[in-house]
């Protein structure tokens, strides 16, 4: 274990202390300026807050191993659409009907399916031809979304299942199942990426990649792997959040992308590759939960809270650079 | 002989590829739909495609430079709801509406410009930042209420957008007036050479004595007055907006430029690339929607067209087809 030193202390606990801050600012200025008698901090409204930040939480997960890598997925938000109409969609099926309730996971698996398979078209064409992952999951963002509108047109897709809907409303001491979904979603990859030789692979490869080469590690394999693991998020995203609600238009999830990658970059994750935590992520994205939640809470109007996140991640970006003037990151292509 | 005329053929079409298909797309569309190629037809195309091809332009500068902008679109609709706004204000009126509109898109371009070029901010980030604070920006502004123009018959303003003159509409003289001075901007002038020196070796620039900061700076500031003029369009052209006319747009603009052939690393690519990039997206769009399919099947095309076009790129500039990624 590596000794850490004051910078780094306050690099990495930097989220953290920013979550205390805004905790501490929304209950002292909710006490003023709330229109609503429960206090910001109540055990309810945190229990909430959890669930609400499951999905794009579980995205920014995916994307945080994508980025440690050194590559970037714009498409998670398509994935996460095309996903959602392939589970709601499948449980309409005649041959379904027949299972009962077992169509359930059946849905659930054909879902992840659909994610890792998406995900694996992404990893495959960025190995095999050297594209930039940036332009290659630009073009699948378009790409899949247009395959959404094919499947059912511009129409929402619905399927209610009672069963379903109790399934994903189930909670264990008041954590709901998406908050579940999210606390073991960052566990398991908190386990990959530290105690797994993939995860110390994806670590290498990002900082350096021709070092890692010539180490003799097989970047595309290991490439390929986190696409299908982001594919495979932005699916289990979209059965956490779409068990419950039980319909689907074809725009859902559009911008989903760029929230994932600024609750990733909030959480210390640099562009570059190489460095990054998940848990930082997770701070990440509750802090913009808690944002958005505490302005609401104080009564500020919602359209502020986009001003406010994208002044707080320019601003994360300056303290960053001074406090690490080496780091000359820049997008690598 | 005959093998090195092969030889430069070969390079041509390499370097020309992008080119190459748009034409033999154009051809073979035109003999299965003789409609394709009529002049009302391009007009149409060519005029739909103008707001996006107007920020692809500005954009252009950006990514030879060696950054990226997406905020582009979220300051397109930050321009229309403002123009739009002012023009309802009797103390503006159309006249005085517009350059105040450019003045304030420009000022917020001009801080991205400041952020990345002066404070070398990481412009992914920045203007991903800058893409949220400009829709929330917009929408304290607005309000969140759509924007309208109450007597659109008493008005001028529609011209940016509905007029036509000589037979050809406004639209589309904005975009060629502003690719050919954009142009000449770019290939002929010490501004343009720097850009593509700082994109190019950002290093050997800077050792060169070229102001790396102000050159970035300048890119931005072209970027966000091509999103003003864009923004005017559409304002003229429906008369009124929502907050959120220009969401999505800025990778609907990047995919152009790449797809014209500059390089996400800076340093390469030309403007007329960029309109072939526009012009691409805006009459495959066209040819499925004659063709009776549905407008998003262009998705699914436009992802495998930006693909190929940037893996023959790349292929042809390393000499073999699959990537040497173990």
């Amino acid at each position: 274990m590596q000794r850490m030193n004051t910078t780094d202390l306050i690099k990495g606990g930097a989220i953290w202390g920013f979550i205390v801050l805004e905790l501490v600012f929304f209950s002292v200025a909710g006490s003023f300026w709330s229109l609503s008698e429960s206090a910001f901090m109540d055990f309810d409204n945190m229990l909430l807050l959890l669930k609400q930040s499951a999905p794009i939480g579980i995205i920014a997960v995916g994307m945080t191993i994508i980025m440690i890598n050194g590559n970037i997925d714009l498409s998670v938000g398509a994935t996460f659409a095309l996903s959602a109409v392939v589970m709601l969609d499948s449980m309409n099926w005649p041959i379904m009907a027949g299972l009962g309730d077992w169509a359930i996971p059946v849905a659930w698996l054909l879902a992840l399916l659909t994610g890792a398979v998406l995900g694996f078209i992404n990893g495959i064409i960025v190995w095999k031809t050297g594209v930039d992952a940036f332009i290659v999951t630009l073009g699948s963002m378009l790409g899949f979304r247009g395959l959404v509108f094919m499947y059912n047109g511009e129409n929402p897709t619905f399927h209610l299942n009672w069963t379903m809907v109790d399934i994903a409303e189930w909670d264990a001491l008041g954590v709901e199942t998406p908050a579940l979904v999210l606390i073991a979603v960052v566990v398991v990859a908190w386990l990959i990426m530290t105690r797994t030789v993939h995860g110390r692979n994806a670590y290498a490869i990002g900082n350096n990649r021709e070092a890692a080469v010539n180490a003799g590690l097989r970047v595309g394999p290991h490439m390929l792997i986190n696409f299908v693991i982001i594919g495979t998020l932005a699916a289990l995203s979209a059965v956490a959040f779409y068990s419950a609600s039980g319909s689907v238009n074809p725009n859902d999830g559009m911008l989903f992308e760029l929230w994932a990658i600024t609750a990733v970059v909030l959480g210390g994750t640099k562009l570059t590759g190489g460095s990054g935590s998940i848990i930082g992520t997770f701070g990440g994205v509750i802090a913009i939960q808690l944002l958005r939640k505490g302005l609401g809470h104080i009564g500020a109007d919602t359209e502020t809270v986009n001003l406010v996140i994208g002044s707080i991640l320019i601003a994360v970006l300056f303290l960053d650079r001074q406090l690490n003037r080496k780091g000359q990151e820049e997008l690598k292509v | 002989m005959k093998n090195d005329r092969l030889g430069k053929f070969a390079g041509v079409l390499a370097r020309q590829g992008i080119l190459v298909a748009f034409i033999l797309f154009m051809i073979g569309f035109s003999l299965w739909n003789a409609r394709f190629i009529s002049v009302e037809n391009v007009f149409g195309v060519v005029r739909s495609s103008a707001i996006l091809g107007v920020m692809a332009l500005g954009v252009t500068f950006v990514v030879i430079g060696g950054n990226l902008d997406l905020s582009v679109g979220s300051l397109m609709s930050f321009s229309a709801i403002v123009v739009l706004d002012l023009h309802e204000n009797p103390a503006f009126g159309p006249a005085l509406a517009i350059p105040a509109m450019f003045a304030m898109t420009m000022a917020i371009g001009a801080l991205n410009g400041f952020l990345v070029g002066y404070l070398r901010l990481n412009s992914l980030i920045v203007t991903l930042g800058m893409l949220s604070a400009i829709h929330g920006l917009t929408l304290t502004y607005s309000g969140g209420q759509n924007m309208d123009i109450a007597n659109q018959e008493a008005t001028w303003f529609g011209i940016f957008g509905r007029g036509t003159a000589l037979g050809i509409p406004i639209p589309v003289l904005i975009f060629a007036g502003l690719a050919a001075v954009l142009a000449i901007l770019l290939a002929k002038t010490p501004f343009g050479r720097k850009v593509y020196a700082v994109g190019g070796n950002e290093v050997a620039a800077t050792f060169s004595g070229i102001p790396r900061a102000r050159v970035v700076f300048f890119t931005y500031l072209i970027s966000s007055f091509c999103v003003a003029t864009a923004g005017l369009i559409q304002a003229s052209r429906t008369m009124g907006a929502q907050n959120t006319v220009g969401q999505g747009l800025e990778l609907e603009v990047l995919a152009a430029v790449i797809l014209g052939g500059a390089s996400l690393l800076g340093g390469s690519g030309t403007v007329f690339k960029t309109v072939i990039g526009v012009l691409i997206l805006g009459f495959i769009q066209n040819g499925l929607l004659l063709a009776g399919l549905e407008f998003y099947v262009q998705f699914v095309v436009t992802w495998i067209i930006i693909i190929l076009a940037v893996w023959l790129d790349i292929a042809a500039k390393r000499g073999r087809l699959w990537s040497p990624i173990a």
